[in-house]
C-alpha cells in the first residue's frame, strides 16, 4: 500500500508537484490498482525468463555514417519548439 | 612499501568520449561540432524529440570492446542497454541510455608506477553509454540565473570506465589517468586533446570512513587538485571530531576547492531497466578479430624501445608515453635510413628528440600534435628533423646551430609552415636548412674566420689571457666564449678551444 | 459519405482529390464528434491540388486519410492530446507519414485521443472527450477514439490509430468500424510518441477490412530508424480471398468469462460460427494465464510510460512555466501539463520500477509477459487463428468510468493479452446490442497478418454489419 511518504518520494522521483488535495484524490485509486496488481502474487514463476522483448531479435546496427538530411536538423529547427532560447542556447532555470 | 598514512582509498570512474567515431552513439549526427555553434549538430533522436527513437552505432561497439580488450577486461557474451531514470537540464530524454547489469566489459586492470613501484589497478567494468548536453552558466554554477544548454555533445558516444578503489594517493590517480589516456590514444579511439575527451568522477575516503564523490574533474591535473583539497577536507571533519558524510561534491575548477552539492534532494533512484527501444547484443564473438587488430600498446612498446634501440628507461617510458612522440622518433629513424642509406645511431636521436626537442616543446607549453598540427604537411617535422641530425652527424653544422635552427622552427608564427614543405623543394631538406643557416649568418664557421676571431679575442681580453698563463684554467672559458660571441655561435667550441690553445702556447 | 478507397478513387478520376477533400471538410466542420484536435485543411487542399495536377500517382492518390495526434507530422501541431506538449510541432515526420505522403495520402487533421494514449474512452484528452456516431452520449473508447469516431461519422475514409493495449480495436469495436493491430516490429514506430515502447504498433482503421488492408499495405515495412522494426515484404490486399475452407479457429474460453455482456458473447459465438458454415474448423483452446494478463499489461506499461513522459520538462518543447530553479520548474510544469490519469499511471510506473519494488512488480511482470506469449504460442500450434469479443461489452456512457481508474482498466481484458505478446489482432463489427456495434477479435500468429485479413474479409463478404450506419449524426 502506498502512504503519503511513498507517493510523495515517487512525485518527486517523477517530477511532479502534488498538491494536498491531489494527494488526497490519488491515494486510494492507486491502492485500488495496487491491490488488484497484488494477484501476480498467486503465480508461481520461479524459473521463468523475463520477456523484455516479444521478438527474439538481437545485434541491431547502424553503420558509424553521417545521415543527412535525414537525420540533422538546422540550429533554427532545433530551437524552433523551445519556449526560452538565448543566443542559439535552450534556456533552462538556474541550478541551485 | 608505501604506508598509506591516511589510508587513502580513491577508485575513478572515467567517461571517455569516443569522439574518433563519425558519428553519435544512437543517431546520425556528425561528431564533429567542436568549433560550431551551439545546437547546430543535433536531430531528434539526440534533442529527445518525442516519438524519435535510438540504433546503435556499430563502430561504438567495436571501440568498447577493442578498449575492453586493451584493458584485458571480460568481453560479456550477452549486453545490453538500460535507460537510467533520473532528471537534469542537460538530459534530453529525462533518462540516459546506458548500461547495469551486463556491461560490455569488465573485470580487468591496468599496471601503473605507483607509489612504492608497479602497482596493478582493478578495472571493475567499462560500459557504453550516451554523453548528456553542455550546461552553460553564467559565472558559477551556484549563482548563474539562468542555464544555457548546448545538446551538440547529447549523444555522443561515452566510454565508461570504473576502476576499483585500488588508487592511494592523488598521485596515483594522475598516474592511472596518464596511463589510461596512453592507452586510449594507442588505439585510435579518442582524441585527447578536444574539449571534454575526457572526464573523472572520483570516489574518495580516508581511514576507512564514508567516501564523497567529487564530479566535474575535466583534467588529470585537476584530477590530483580536487583530491589533494578533498584529503585536506576531509582529515579536517576528521580532527574536529566529525564524521565524513557521503555525498557528491562539485569540483570548482578555478578555484581548486570541492564544493558540497547541499540540497534537500532526496537519494536517487535510477531505476534502471532495459531500454524497450534496442535490442540486446551478443557480440563477445568479435573480440577474437578485434584482438588481432589491436596495436601495439605502449608497455610493449617501451620494451620493445629499450631492447631494440638501447636507449634508458626513462626515455623509451617518455617517448611512448605519447603516442604522436613514440611515432615521431620510430619515423625519424626509418626516414633517415631511407635518405642517408645508413642507421642513425637511435641513442643519438633519442637524445636529440627526447631529451632536447620534447623538453623545449614542454617548456613553451606546445605539443608535438599541436606543432604538426599546425603546419600543414607534417613531414615537414619530420624531413626536418632527420636534416638536421644528418648535419649533425656529419659535422656541418654545430649543436648550436641545430638548437638555433629547432627554435626557429618552434618559434615561426606557423610552426614551420612558413618554411618550404621539403617534398616540394627542388633540393632535399639538408640544403634547405643549410641555405636557412646562412642567410641568418648562422653557418658553421671554420677556417681563416675562426683563426681571426680567436687572434681578436686574445688581443681584445689581456686579463684572461694573463689569468690563464698564472694557472687559472678557466679563464680559457671567457676566451671561448668571445670567440663563438664573434662567430654567432658558427664555431665548434671544441675547434676553438684547440686553436686557441695552440695560440696561446 | 462512407465511401471506400475505391470508390473515393473513381470519384477522385472523375472530378478532383479537392473536391472530395473539400466534402470532407464540410462534414467535418458541422461535425458534433470532437473527433479532431488540429484540422489541416490549408494544407490538405494544397495538396489535393497539387495531386490532381499530377496524375494521381499513389496507391492512396488523393484520398483523405486522418491521424493520431501522437504521430509526429512535420509543421503540424502534435499535442498527445496533453497540454504539456502545447504548441509542439514536430521538425519531422513519422515513418508512416513519410510512407503516407509518399503513397499521395492527403492527411486532413490530427485527431483527438487519450492523453498520451492512456485511456479507453478519448475523456482523458485535454481538448475535451470524442462522442461516439452511434450514440453521442457514449464514448467512442479509446485511445485512438477521434479516429475511430471520424471513420464511423464519415468524416474521413481510413484513419491511423496506435494500440498499446486495444487502443485501435477497443474504438473500433465501440465505433463499428474496422481496426487491426499489426504483429510488432512490422509498422516502423518511428515517429509515434512512446506510451508504451515495448507493446505497441501503429495500426489502420477504415469501414472494411478491404480499405484497412490498403492502408497497412502502405505504412508497413522496414525502417533503420527503428531497432525493433522487422525486415518483411508483403503484399497484404493481395492476400484478401472469400475463403476459410480447412481454416483452425480456435476459440479461448478464458475470454468468454465473467464480465462479459450477453449479447457480446451471443454475436461473437455467431460469427464465429459464421465462419465455421463457411468452411472453417472451431476447436477450443486453453490459454490459462490470461487472467494475469491485465495487470502484466498495465504494470509494464506504466513503468516504461513514467520513463517515457519523463522529456516533457518544458525545456525544449511545449509548456513552460514560471522559471524558480529547475526541480521546482521541471515539477510545476509538469504538474500544470499533465492530466490526473497521466500523473498516476506515472506514479505507479515509478513505483513500480522503484527500489525495493521493481522485482515484486516490474520483472515479475515480465515473467508473466513469457508464460502469457507461451500461451499463444501452444494455442497457435493447434489452430490457426484465435476469435474472442473485443470488448466484454458495448460503449459506455461518458462519465461512466472516468473517475473509477481501474473499472476503465477491467474494459481492456481482451485486448492486453495480445499486446504483451506481440501477435497481429484485427477488430472487425459482429452484431449490434441495443443499436451499438460490437467487436469481433481475430488473433493471428506473429506475421500471420494475412490470415487474420483473409479470415475478416471473409466475414465480411458474408455479414452486412460493416455496412450498416449510425443515424444520428
Ligand atoms: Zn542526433
Amino acid at each position: 500500500m502506498i502512504g503519503k511518504k511513498d507517493l510523495e518520494h515517487m512525485a518527486w522521483l517523477s517530477r511532479l508537484e502534488l498538491s494536498g488535495e491531489d494527494k488526497e484524490r490519488y491515494t486510494p485509486k492507486l491502492n485500488s490498482v495496487l491491490d488488484y496488481f497484488s494477484e501476480l502474487d498467486e503465480i508461481d514463476t520461479d524459473g521463468i525468463e523475463p520477456a523484455y522483448h516479444v521478438l527474439p531479435v538481437s545485434n541491431v546496427f547502424r553503420e558509424d555514417e553521417v545521415s543527412v538530411p535525414t537525420c540533422s536538423l538546422s540550429q533554427e529547427e532545433a530551437l524552433s519548439n523551445s519556449p526560452k532560447k538565448q543566443d542559439g542556447f535552450f534556456k533552462a532555470p538556474r541550478m541551485m | 612499501m608505501y604506508e598509506n598514512p591516511d589510508g587513502v582509498m580513491i577508485g575513478l570512474e572515467v567517461h571517455v568520449q569516443l569522439n574518433k567515431l563519425k558519428t553519435k552513439i544512437f543517431c546520425g549526427c556528425a561528431t564533429d561540432y567542436h568549433k560550431d555553434p551551439p545546437n547546430s549538430h543535433v536531430c531528434p533522436v539526440c534533442l529527445g524529440l518525442p516519438g524519435s527513437l535510438p540504433v546503435i552505432n556499430k563502430k561504438a561497439v567495436e571501440a568498447a570492446i577493442k578498449v575492453g580488450l586493451a584493458l584485458n577486461c571480460r568481453i560479456e557474451e550477452y549486453t545490453q542497454f538500460y535507460r537510467k531514470n533520473y532528471y537534469y537540464p542537460d538530459l534530453p530524454k529525462g533518462f540516459q541510455i546506458s548500461q547495469y547489469d551486463f556491461p560490455i566489459a569488465s573485470k580487468g586492470q591496468i599496471i601503473i608506477e605507483g607509489e612504492d613501484g608497479e602497482l596493478i589497478v582493478r578495472i571493475t567494468r567499462a560500459h557504453l553509454e550516451e554523453d548528456p548536453g553542455r550546461l552553460v552558466h553564467e559565472g558559477t554554477i551556484d549563482r548563474s540565473k539562468y542555464t544555457l544548454i548546448d545538446y551538440n555533445r547529447s549523444g555522443m558516444a561515452l566510454l565508461e570506465i570504473v576502476s576499483d578503489p585500488d588508487l592511494r594517493s592523488p598521485k596515483e590517480a594522475r598516474r592511472y589517468l596518464d596511463k589510461l589516456r596512453n592507452i586510449l590514444e594507442y588505439l585510435d579511439v579518442f582524441d585527447g586533446d578536444l574539449e571534454g575527451a575526457l572526464r573523472v568522477d572520483a570516489n574518495i575516503s580516508i581511514m576507512g570512513g564514508q567516501r564523497a564523490e567529487i564530479k566535474n574533474i575535466s583534467s588529470h591535473k585537476g584530477a590530483e587538485r580536487a583530491l589533494l583539497f578533498e584529503i585536506v577536507r576531509q582529515k579536517n571533519v576528521v580532527r574536529r571530531g566529525g564524521v565524513v558524510v557521503q555525498e557528491t561534491r562539485h569540483f570548482d575548477e578555478a578555484r581548486e576547492i570541492t564544493l558540497s552539492m547541499r540540497t534537500k534532494e532526496e537519494a536517487h533512484d535510477y531505476r534502471y531497466f532495459p531500454e524497450p527501444d534496442l535490442m540486446p547484443l551478443k557480440v563477445s564473438g568479435w573480440a577474437p578479430e578485434i584482438k588481432e587488430t589491436l596495436p601495439e600498446l605502449p608497455d610493449a612498446r617501451r620494451m620493445r624501445f629499450i631492447k631494440q634501440y638501447g636507449i634508458t628507461d626513462d626515455q623509451a617510458k617518455s617517448l611512448t608515453g605519447e603516442l604522436v612522440w613514440a611515432d615521431y622518433y620510430e619515423q625519424v629513424l626509418k626516414i633517415y635510413e631511407n635518405e642517408y642509406g645508413e642507421k642513425l645511431d637511435p641513442k643519438f636521436a633519442a637524445a636529440w628528440i627526447n631529451d632536447y626537442l620534447k623538453g623545449e616543446m614542454n617548456y613553451r607549453g606546445s605539443t608535438l600534435t599541436y606543432a604538426v598540427g599546425k603546419v600543414s604537411h607534417h613531414l615537414i617535422w619530420h624531413e626536418y628533423t632527420v636534416a638536421i641530425l644528418g648535419l649533425l652527424k656529419h659535422e656541418k653544422i654545430t649543436d648550436d646551430n641545430a638548437v638555433i635552427i629547432f627554435r626557429n622552427l618552434l618559434d615561426s608564427p606557423r610552426g614551420g609552415s612558413d618554411w618550404r614543405p621539403v617534398k616540394k623543394a627542388a633540393d632535399s631538406a639538408e640544403n634547405y636548412v643549410m641555405r636557412i643557416l646562412e642567410e641568418k649568418g648562422l653557418l658553421k664557421v671554420e677556417g681563416d674566420i675562426v683563426e681571426t676571431a680567436a687572434f681578436e679575442a686574445i688581443n681584445e681580453n689581456p686579463q684572461a689571457v694573463a689569468d690563464y698563463k698564472a694557472g687559472k684554467e678557466k679563464a680559457l672559458n671567457s676566451l671561448v666564449g668571445a670567440v663563438m660571441k664573434k662567430t654567432k655561435g658558427g664555431a665548434d667550441a671544441r675547434k676553438v678551444r684547440e686553436i686557441l690553445l695552440v695560440k696561446l702556447g | 459519405m462512407w465511401a471506400g478507397i475505391n470508390e473515393l478513387m473513381e470519384r477522385i478520376h472523375a472530378s478532383s482529390s479537392e473536391e472530395v477533400v473539400s466534402e470532407y471538410f464540410e462534414r467535418i466542420e458541422s461535425s458534433k464528434l470532437n473527433a479532431f484536435i488540429t484540422l489541416s485543411k490549408e494544407s490538405a487542399l494544397l495538396r489535393a491540388r497539387e495531386i490532381d495536377s499530377k496524375a494521381h500517382d499513389g496507391s492512396l492518390a488523393g484520398i483523405p486519410v486522418a491521424i493520431k495526434d501522437n504521430i509526429s507530422t512535420k509543421g503540424t501541431l502534435t499535442t498527445c492530446g496533453s497540454r504539456i506538449l502545447t504548441g509542439y510541432v514536430p521538425p519531422y515526420d513519422a515513418h508512416v507519414i513519410e510512407k503516407l505522403k509518399g503513397a499521395g495520402a492527403v492527411i486532413i487533421g490530427k485527431t483527438n485521443m487519450d492523453e498520451f494514449a492512456m485511456g479507453t474512452s478519448t475523456e482523458t484528452s485535454f481538448f475535451g472527450a470524442a462522442r461516439n456516431p452511434w450514440d453521442l452520449e457514449r464514448v467512442p473508447g479509446g485511445s485512438s477514439g477521434g479516429s475511430a469516431a471520424a471513420v464511423a461519422g464519415g468524416e474521413v475514409p481510413i484513419a491511423l490509430g496506435s494500440d498499446t493495449g486495444g487502443s485501435v480495436r477497443c474504438p473500433a469495436s465501440f465505433c463499428g468500424v474496422v481496426g487491426l493491430k499489426p504483429t510488432y516490429g512490422v509498422v516502423s514506430r518511428y515517429g509515434l510518441v512512446s506510451y508504451a515502447n515495448s507493446l505497441e504498433q501503429i495500426g489502420p482503421f477504415a469501414t472494411n477490412v478491404r480499405d484497412v488492408a490498403a492502408l497497412f499495405d502502405v505504412i508497413a515495412g522496414y525502417d533503420a530508424r527503428d531497432s525493433t522494426s522487422v525486415q518483411r515484404e508483403m503484399n497484404y490486399s493481395s492476400e484478401l480471398r472469400n475463403e476459410v475452407s480447412g481454416l483452425r479457429i480456435g476459440i479461448p474460453e478464458e475470454y468468454f468469462g465473467e464480465g462479459t455482456d450477453e449479447n457480446v458473447e451471443k454475436a461473437v459465438r455467431n460469427g464465429i460460427h459464421t465462419l465455421e458454415d463457411l468452411g472453417a474448423d472451431l476447436a477450443e483452446v486453453k490459454m490459462p494465464h490470461t487472467k494475469y494478463a491485465l495487470s502484466a499489461y498495465y504494470i509494464i506499461a506504466m513503468s516504461e510510460a513514467s520513463s517515457n513522459l519523463a522529456r516533457f520538462d518544458g525545456m525544449r518543447y511545449g509548456l513552460r512555466t514560471d522559471d524558480s530553479d529547475w526541480h521546482t520548474t521541471f515539477s510545476q510544469v509538469r504538474a500544470a501539463g499533465f492530466g490526473d490519469e497521466v500523473k498516476r499511471r506515472i506514479l505507479l510506473g515509478t513505483y513500480a520500477l522503484s527500489a525495493g519494488y521493481h522485482d515484486k512488480y516490474y520483472l515479475k511482470a515480465l515473467r508473466v509477459r513469457t508464460l502469457i506469449k507461451q500461451d499463444f504460442e501452444r494455442a497457435f500450434r493447434d489452430v490457426d487463428v484465435l476469435i474472442t469479443p473485443t470488448m466484454p461489452y458495448p460503449a459506455f456512457r461518458l462519465g461512466e468510468k472516468i473517475d473509477d481508474p481501474l473499472s476503465l482498466y477491467l474494459a481492456d481484458v481482451d485486448t492486453v493479452p495480445i499486446n504483451l505478446a506481440g501477435v497481429p489482432s484485427i477488430s472487425v463489427p459482429c452484431g449490434f446490442s441495443q443499436g451499438l456495434p460490437i467487436g469481433m477479435q481475430i488473433i493471428g500468429r506473429h506475421f500471420d497478418e494475412a490470415a487474420i485479413l483473409r479470415a475478416a474479409y471473409t466475414f465480411e463478404e458474408n455479414t452486412d454489419f460493416h455496412t450498416r450506419r449510425p443515424g444520428g449524426i
